[in-house]
């Protein structure tokens, strides 16, 4: 099972009220918010959750593993993730060692 | 941008909604994205990314402080891959 934006939607539906249509405009644009900020180059910190940072990769020296050839890989900025303390010690606490 | 930044920009999103609903909205969504993955399941968000948990065998560290061996349990640690859409909007030197 997966969480996704109808899932996260039909939570809108239930447990604040929001009408179906509401509900998914709402988590449409919840992400949205997100992605524009990081695309403005801005950070976003979201307490309790974790923080969403951009790093810029300077050009590295790379290889095509199919031919061995080498090519650079270009410069280029990533999004982090970086969960919070928070979020942290409830996932290692909530799903200690179910799956190890 | 924080948290309290957000929910004024959805607020402005959504008009017709209280102040109060985009607050209540935004705690919603990130406390059931923080459940999801503390009972182990993954999340999918098409065009932003996806959040998985990844596997952190046991090991012995050091208590830095008396340099005493401490044992450190096996646990999950979340970890976020970018999707398509906000790698590349992110990227905006490479877009094409």
């Amino acid at each position: 099972m997966t969480l996704t934006k109808a899932e996260l939607a039909e939570i809108l539906f239930e447990q604040v009220g929001l009408n179906k249509r509401e509900a998914k405009d709402m988590v449409e644009s919840f992400f949205e918010e997100i992605r524009f900020a990081l695309e403005s180059g801005d950070g976003v910190k979201l307490s309790g959750f974790g923080n969403f940072e951009l790093r810029d990769k300077p050009q590295r020296p790379g290889r095509n593993p199919k031919t061995g050839e080498e090519i650079p890989i270009t410069a280029r900025r990533v999004v982090t993730f970086h969960a919070s303390q928070k979020l942290k010690s409830l996932v290692s606490e909530t799903y200690a060692g179910n799956n190890a | 941008m924080t948290k309290s930044e957000l929910i004024a920009k959805l607020s402005v999103r959504h008009p017709h909604l209280v102040a109060k609903d985009a607050e209540l909205a935004v705690k919603t969504i990130l406390d059931a994205m923080a459940t999801s993955l503390a009972s182990g399941q993954r999340i999918e968000i098409r065009g932003f990314g996806s959040f998985t948990l990844n596997y952190r065998p046991p090991r012995v560290g050091r208590n830095p402080k008396t340099g005493g061996k401490v044992s450190v349990p096996a646990k999950h640690v979340p970890h976020f891959k970018a999707g398509k859409e906000l790698r590349e909007r992110v990227d905006g030197n490479n877009k094409d």
